[in-house]
């Protein structure tokens, strides 16, 4: 060890710096968001909780092709299907596990129609068992609630598709 | 008033020393919680993050109710014990890692002639008690029967033995000041202006013995004894609910009672660092509250313990935890030889008469 | 009256404990138990207004000697049914110090009864009267010489000690800490300028 490493290290000067640092660090604006108040900013392309979408008169997008239950990496999606009353094909049961699903968004990308997509909502809780299911009435009434909001997301994201 | 006084003054001695105990005891488990909330207020700000700040009392000061929520937390949980424990043990630990952080507090100076047991061997007094405490985690650490607890318990023991050593010599610089191990006395002998406490002359003694302080609280960055990155939770990891506040308690009691040591000691205790520049009959002493602010008191104590608190804190914001070999080598390799050469120094300025010695 | 039943409690504490350093089977319970007993005879001596030596001795003893045992005691995983085969070849040994000690006990105490007071009563102290520095004084003028030799003594105790465990072997891995710490950015770390890479 050379003297003049000896010097400092007695004097601790490499000790004090960091020292001094945290003292400035101390005075800074701090950065936390205080978070139900505020909130950080969120993308349109945020992936949250699943819709299933209807057309503007009503009819529901979805026309039970199961592309998005073949895509899904998890296999969160169930689907059945069967011909509905004025003979086109719906889905009778569309089930969406959310424990199993890992928020890819690779249904909203299969889907042909844009009938199922994610939402920005990603503050939801489930306090009983079962409640982790999200079946086809409660997707449409997601889609339905939020109708202006997933809208205005797909618009400012059209340009870059 | 005078009735009160009178009062007062008949009852017995035991009664007085009783209740100035209870007292003290109160206002440390007070300051204890305070503290904690403080602890995570600067560390918090000095990572540029808020702190708590949500649990408000009456909803005043967001964030002052934290530590009383954990309290009551901590209280209303189970103290799981293990099933291959030795129970006795297990129970007793907390309380024995407890009990000397308080006892301590009979013989520091509180105020000007004041303190609840003026003990002539007062030093030594704090010095055994301080290594008792370390039986609390030993002993925590053994009877929970758990690899994790005993390795924190012996890494604890064998620091504390060191550090111990580093720190009674740093002390022995400063009974050569004062030539007394009343504490009192300490405190009285530093009298004059602010480079007339030991900590000018003394100077690497007061940092070895803060340093020691540090390693002997178990505190970051010497906190081994926990390290919760290696050993999970250290001697502790076992404990649950008030047992592990008990510990909680002991650990907080210890930083407070090592930074009154060392304000104490180094730093005047409750000597006002005006009193040498300003006259004893100046015209602002007369002034009623700033004259009482500006001269020695009880004040003066709590604002230096405030301080060396808040270096506590600050070390532990500032450094990554050392490494148990580093520790051991810093303890007998560098602070041990540091205090005994400044203590040689110290001999040659008693012969030649420089400094608190010139008179 | 106080300091009377004060000094049978501490005494039958102190006993009590001692009993239980011999008869405990567990090492470490054992260990326990002296630091219990060391902490009452402190406490009797406190009875007897020898505060420096009860504060030394929680000191010196409870604070390090005894951690640096329990620390051994308890890192060790002592076979007891080993250790305690062929303890009884030394009873012979164990009952002579018994006997010796039972007749020095009973000399002093009997002497007293025959109404010979060989051991006078210390007479009452004032009260501004300092253990502390009294010992000081004494240890430091009249047995300076003792006190420099038994510290010296205990100086060598300690070199010897190191010396017996500091033996540089071969091929011996130890970190050198010093060297750690010394070590700067620039011996580890060697940052060259370059030109950024262009696509052909």
């Amino acid at each position: 060890m050379s003297r003049a490493s000896i010097i400092k290290t007695f004097l601790l000067s490499e000790l004090l710096k960091g020292m001094w640092l945290t003292l400035r660090t101390l005075f800074r604006p701090k950065i936390t968001i205080n978070y139900p108040e505020e909130k950080t900013p969120q993308s349109a392309r945020f992936r949250g909780l699943h819709a299933l979408r209807r057309y503007p008169n009503g009819e529901e997008r979805c026309i039970a092709c199961k592309l998005c239950e073949a895509v899904c990496p998890a296999l969160a999606i169930t689907i059945e299907s069967d011909a509905s009353d004025d003979g086109t094909r719906r889905t009778t049961r569309y089930d969406i596990d959310l424990f199993k699903c890992i928020y890819c968004g690779f249904c909203e990308e299969a889907c042909p129609v844009d009938a199922i997509v994610e939402t920005r909502i990603h503050e939801y809780h489930m306090e009983h068992r079962g409640e982790n299911i999200m079946t086809k009435d409660k997707l449409l009434a997601v889609g339905e609630r939020y109708e202006a909001m997933i809208n205005a997301d797909k618009a400012a994201d059209a340009r870059y598709r | 008033m005078d009735a009160l006084l009178s009062f007062w003054n008949s009852l017995p001695d035991f009664v007085h020393s009783t209740l100035f105990i209870l007292a003290l005891t109160i206002v440390l488990i007070v300051s204890v919680a305070l503290l904690t909330l403080w602890e995570r207020k600067l560390i918090g700000w000095m990572q540029v993050r808020r702190g708590p700040n949500r649990v408000a009392i009456f909803g005043l000061l967001p964030g002052i109710g934290q530590p009383f929520a954990d309290v009551i937390k901590l209280l209303i949980k189970e103290v799981v014990i293990p099933a291959k424990a030795n129970k006795v043990l297990f129970r007793i630990a907390p309380a024995i890692a407890l009990i000397p952080a308080f006892a301590t507090w009979a013989v520091i100076p509180i105020a000007p002639g004041f303190a609840i047991a003026q003990v002539d061997a007062g030093l030594l007094y704090v010095l055994s008690l301080t290594s008792v405490g370390v039986y609390g985690v030993i002993l925590a650490g053994w009877a929970s029967n758990s690899k994790y607890a005993f390795l924190g318990a012996m890494r604890s023991a064998a620091q504390i033995v060191a550090y111990e050593i580093a720190m009674g010599f740093a002390l022995v610089g400063v009974l050569m000041v004062s030539g007394s191990l009343n504490l009192g006395t300490i405190v009285e002998q530093q009298r004059g202006a602010l480079f007339a406490w030991n900590w000018f002359w003394l100077f690497p003694l007061f940092v070895v013995y803060f340093i020691s302080g540090v390693a002997e609280t178990n505190r970051a960055p010497f906190d081994v004894a926990e390290g919760e990155s290696e050993i999970v939770a250290g001697f502790h990891v076992e404990y649950s609910g008030i047992a592990f506040a008990l510990f909680f308690l002991a650990e907080y009691a210890n930083m407070i009672l090592v930074a009154a040591l060392t304000s104490v000691f180094f730093l005047g205790g409750w000597l006002s660092p005006l009193e040498g520049y300003l006259a004893a009959d100046n015209a602002l002493f007369q002034v009623p509250l700033l004259g009482l602010f500006l001269n020695s008191g009880l004040h003066w104590l709590l604002a230096k313990t405030f301080f060396f608190l808040c270096v506590f804190l600050w070390l532990r914001a500032t450094f990554p935890r050392y490494r148990y070999d580093q520790i051991m080598r810093l303890g007998w390799k560098v602070l041990i030889p540091v205090t005994i050469v400044w203590i040689a120094v110290e001999g040659l300025m008693v012969y030649f008469k420089i400094g608190p010695w010139s008179v | 009256m106080l300091v009377q039943f004060l000094f049978y409690a501490f005494s039958a504490v102190l006993i009590a404990s001692a009993f239980g350093v011999i008869t405990s089977r567990n090492p470490v319970h054992s260990a326990l138990c002296l630091v219990l007993s060391f902490f009452t005879s402190a406490a009797l001596w406190l009875l007897i207004e020898a505060e420096f030596l009860a504060i030394v001795l929680v000191l010196v003893y409870v604070g390090a000697v005894m951690v640096l045992f329990l620390f051994v005691v308890m890192m060790l995983d002592i076979n007891v049914e080993e250790v305690r085969k062929g303890v009884t070849r030394y009873a012979w040994l164990g009952w002579l110090t018994v006997v010796a000690v039972l007749c020095e006990i009973l000399g002093v105490v009997m002497v007293r009864r025959l109404g010979v007071d060989v051991t006078q009563a210390p007479k009452p102290l004032a009260a501004d009267y300092s253990n502390t520095g009294e010992l000081g004084q004494v240890l430091y003028t009249k047995y300076v010489y003792p006190f420099e030799l038994a510290a010296v003594l205990l100086l060598v105790a300690i070199v010897a000690a190191i010396v017996l465990t500091m033996r540089k072997r071969k091929g011996l891995k130890v970190q050198d800490i010093a060297a750690q710490v010394a070590t700067r950015a620039e011996d580890r770390v060697r940052i060259i300028k370059m030109k950024a890479e262009t696509r052909e």
